[in-house]
């Protein structure tokens, strides 16, 4: 029984919410793989990016609940997130046309794309602030469980709970359908193909006929889409607030990098990586380890390794041994 | 026109903007951008020696900026002999078994053969090293953390006092220096934009920690009071031989000293300012600047001809980023107090490179120049745009929730701004208003 109560406090605490984080930061992560892969410079902007689909969304999410409109037992901000996309995709291929092309075009260093792409950061993160404000804003409606932990106790008679938030949930499926996808547009469409083998070879692609330009606005659509999910599903998970979006950057960038920049299955492992690292190390296992140890043996303290603001330190801790050790990250990046 | 007329005119440009400020906002309002533009102006000259000379992209200036903070507060503050006494030794020993962990750890990892035994030894040390460390560490924690929470509950500082102070500076830049040393070990080497997001990453831990080790820096509960090398206003107030002079410059005394202690950080920042200048002015013009430029603009080339490119990194990372915190040693004696939470990427890593891009990277008067013209912006954009948004919702109804929505704004408009700025000199001038020669 004891041991049945553990598994149950790591799933509650650790696991559930683990794949929920992972699933986000891989939503996230694919879309700075894919602009690296295909654009060939690391988005700076990435985070206020989604940002800024969030708050599209979210925008939209007020207007359908002040129209009465919703979405059953599921959150509103589902029915908003293609709106949302839309509008998060017309800013980037606005801010592609003005801004990134003239560097495209002059075949600008890679790290002058990156300084560029900070200037985008600030420009969107104002645009952000400026227009739903820098605070908190919730907009999660609908269930909120799916299973609460006190009808699981009841159910399983068990003297832990294992609580099932709607929004993890959600988060998960979505991610699973939108990477599914990914992966079918990128595996069996024409379209996806000229995308893989631009990334892969440019000059070569640019000799079968394949049209740069067009590579490049679909690359952007994808992008859109990508962080705008990745931007909703973490704001209904936690709560929406632009610095804490600009700061998920390190995350996203650390999984990119440990599953190996360019490489998207890489983007997803690299994701869950980096998630189920930062849940483990940051929570205290004192309960876990009470049921599993002897009486006698059970620790004093939280056995927290080290406490949550730590978790950049994590992710960073674990970017720099990638780095050192793998530096192609753990799937081999570099192309689609 | 030529290269220096246009120079001059330039600074001419941005020193009439900071006098106009004062003949509008007051001379305290100009001296403040004067001081904080000439801390920027440093900022820019330690990311200037990284980025414009060895090309190295470091956007963790936030860190070292913090570290140098610090370093101000353990040089200033007085000790806290309490909580010395109940845990500063035990603290100490706690640190020196952390650090000597790390040390056996890379030992063991470049000594013993690679194979299963180094692992398993390794991973053993590590184990060992931060289960001692954690017992030695929280106990020590906690009895220091426990003296007078609300008042200190930390070890304090060296407490040294009046213009002695300004020994913190050059500590917050060694402090910097350490830590540039060790992220520099590992983290050099790496392609660009892995050095990026490694930077930001350490920069993000520092700032973790001094929000978070309440022993060290009094975390988010701040540290005020942090003693200045100046005069302070009340003593010049209550002293009759400073209001007779005050009068004689038809001067309130209270107007009188808020200046006057300005202008003596002025001095003292000018005077920084000045010798950073020179000395990186030197190292430019220097056969060690050329082998820097020359490593820069090609890596392999400067390699076979037998530069060593991974030591002399190294030594400009360090030496750039002990100048940024010098800067954030500087800025901490000026604020005098220290506050975790007000460290944000934006304004203390993202701004100093827009700094150094608009100024001209590879130019160190670029640098100066663009610390000051950015930082002059970064103040001034948000009153004018307040003016501005006022203007435009003027037709709009007062109290309508729209105009309040959008005079609330004023304050984001200058993140929109620097972007624009930094994007129109990316592409209409890439190697900023003054280049390099």
């Amino acid at each position: 029984m004891d041991f049945l109560n553990a598994i149950i406090v790591l799933l509650n605490f650790v696991i559930v919410p683990g794949i929920a984080y992972g699933s986000q930061l891989a939503l996230g992560a694919l879309g700075v793989t894919l602009i690296y892969g295909i654009l060939r410079f690391s988005n700076f902007a990435h985070g206020d990016t989604m940002a800024f689909g969030a708050m599209v969304t979210i925008l939209v999410t007020w207007g359908l609940q002040g129209m009465g409109v919703s979405f059953g037992p599921l959150p509103t901000a589902l029915l908003a997130l293609p709106f949302g996309i839309l509008g998060c995709a017309l800013l980037v291929l606005f801010t592609d046309r003005t801004v990134y092309r003239f560097y495209r075009k002059q075949k600008a260093e890679p790290v002058i794309l990156v300084i560029v792409s900070m200037g985008v950061m600030f420009i969107m993160n104002g645009i952000v602030r400026l227009i739903i404000g820098p605070d908190d804003q919730r907009f999660a409606d609908g269930e909120r469980f799916i299973m609460r932990a006190r009808d699981f106790k009841e159910m399983t008679g068990l003297a832990e709970g294992l609580a099932l938030r709607t929004s993890q949930v959600i988060t998960v499926v979505t991610a699973i359908i939108a990477v599914a996808l990914l992966f079918w547009f990128l595996n069996k469409t024409r379209t996806g193909k000229s995308m893989r083998a631009y990334s892969d070879n440019e000059d070569l692609a640019l000799l079968s006929g394949i049209n740069p330009e067009r590579v490049v606005v679909y690359t952007w659509l994808i992008v859109a889409a990508l962080a705008t999910t990745a931007g909703v599903l973490y704001g209904l998970d936690k709560s929406f607030k632009p610095f804490t979006y600009f700061q998920l950057l390190l995350p996203i960038f650390a999984s990119a990098i440990v599953g190996g920049l360019g490489s998207p299955i890489g983007a997803i492992v690299g994701g869950f990586v980096i998630a189920f690292a930062e849940i483990t190390i940051t929570y205290p296992l004192k309960k876990v380890l009470g049921y599993l140890m002897p009486e006698s043996l059970e620790p004093d303290g939280l056995v927290q390794l080290l406490t949550t603001d730590y978790k950049f330190a994590v992710s960073f801790a674990i970017l720099i041994v990638i780095l050192l050790f793998k530096p192609t990250g753990l799937m081999k990046g570099k192309a689609l | 026109m030529n290269e220096t007329v246009k120079n001059v005119g330039l600074f001419g440009l941005v020193a009439c903007l900071i006098v106009g400020t004062g003949f509008v906002q007051g001379a305290n309002a100009a001296l403040v951008i004067v001081n904080f533009g000439l801390i920027s102006a440093i900022m820019a000259l330690g990311v200037n020696l990284q980025w414009g000379f060895a090309g190295l992209f470091n956007i963790g200036v936030m860190g070292f900026v913090a570290l140098g903070g610090l370093a101000a507060v353990l040089i200033g503050m007085p000790p806290t002999t309490e909580a010395i006494a109940a845990g500063g030794g035990r603290m100490l020993i706690a640190m020196v078994v952390g650090v000597a962990t790390i040390i056996g750890a890379v030992m063991v990892y470049c000594r013993m053969a690679p194979g299963r035994t180094r692992t398993v030894a390794l991973i053993a040390l590590l184990i060992i090293g931060f289960l001692c460390y954690r017992a030695l560490f929280d106990p020590a924690r906690d009895a220091i953390e426990a003296v007078n929470p609300a008042g200190t509950g930390y070890l304090g500082g060296l407490g040294i006092d009046g213009i002695w102070m300004v020994i913190a500076w050059p500590v917050g830049g060694m402090l910097a220096a350490g830590a540039a040393w060790v992220i520099g070990k590992t983290a050099l080497g790496l392609r660009s934009d892995y050095l990026a997001i490694a930077t930001l990453g350490i920069a993000e831990i520092i700032i973790a920690v001094l929000k978070n080790e309440d022993w060290l820096s009094r975390g988010v509960k701040n540290v005020v009071g942090v003693p200045r090398p100046t005069s302070y206003e009340v003593d010049l107030q209550a002293d009759p031989a400073f209001v007779e002079r005050a009068a004689g410059f038809g001067l309130d005394p209270v107007l009188g000293s808020t200046i006057y202690v300005k202008l003596q950080y002025s001095v003292l920042f000018t005077i920084v300012l000045a010798i950073v200048l020179i000395l990186a002015q030197l190292a430019l013009a220097s056969p060690w600047g050329r082998m820097m430029r020359a490593i820069r603009d090609n890596e392999v080339a400067a390699e076979a001809m037998g530069k060593d490119v991974t030591a002399r990194h190294l030594q400009i990372f360090i030496l750039g980023s002990a100048i940024c915190g010098m800067a954030g040693a500087m800025m901490t004696t000026l604020d005098s107090q220290l506050t975790p939470a007000a460290y944000q990427p934006l304004r203390f890593t993202f701004l100093i490179w827009v700094m150094v891009i608009v100024g001209g990277s590879g130019n160190n008067f670029g640098a100066v120049l663009g610390g000051f013209l950015i930082w002059f912006l970064w103040i001034q954009v948000e009153p004018a745009s307040a003016y501005l948004l006022a203007a435009i919702t003027a037709p709009l109804a007062d109290g309508s929730a729209l105009k309040d929505h959008l005079l609330d704004g004023a304050a984001h408009m200058r993140l929109i701004t620097m972007g624009l700025v930094l994007l129109l000199v990316l592409r209409f001038a890439p190697r900023g208003l003054i280049p390099e020669r």
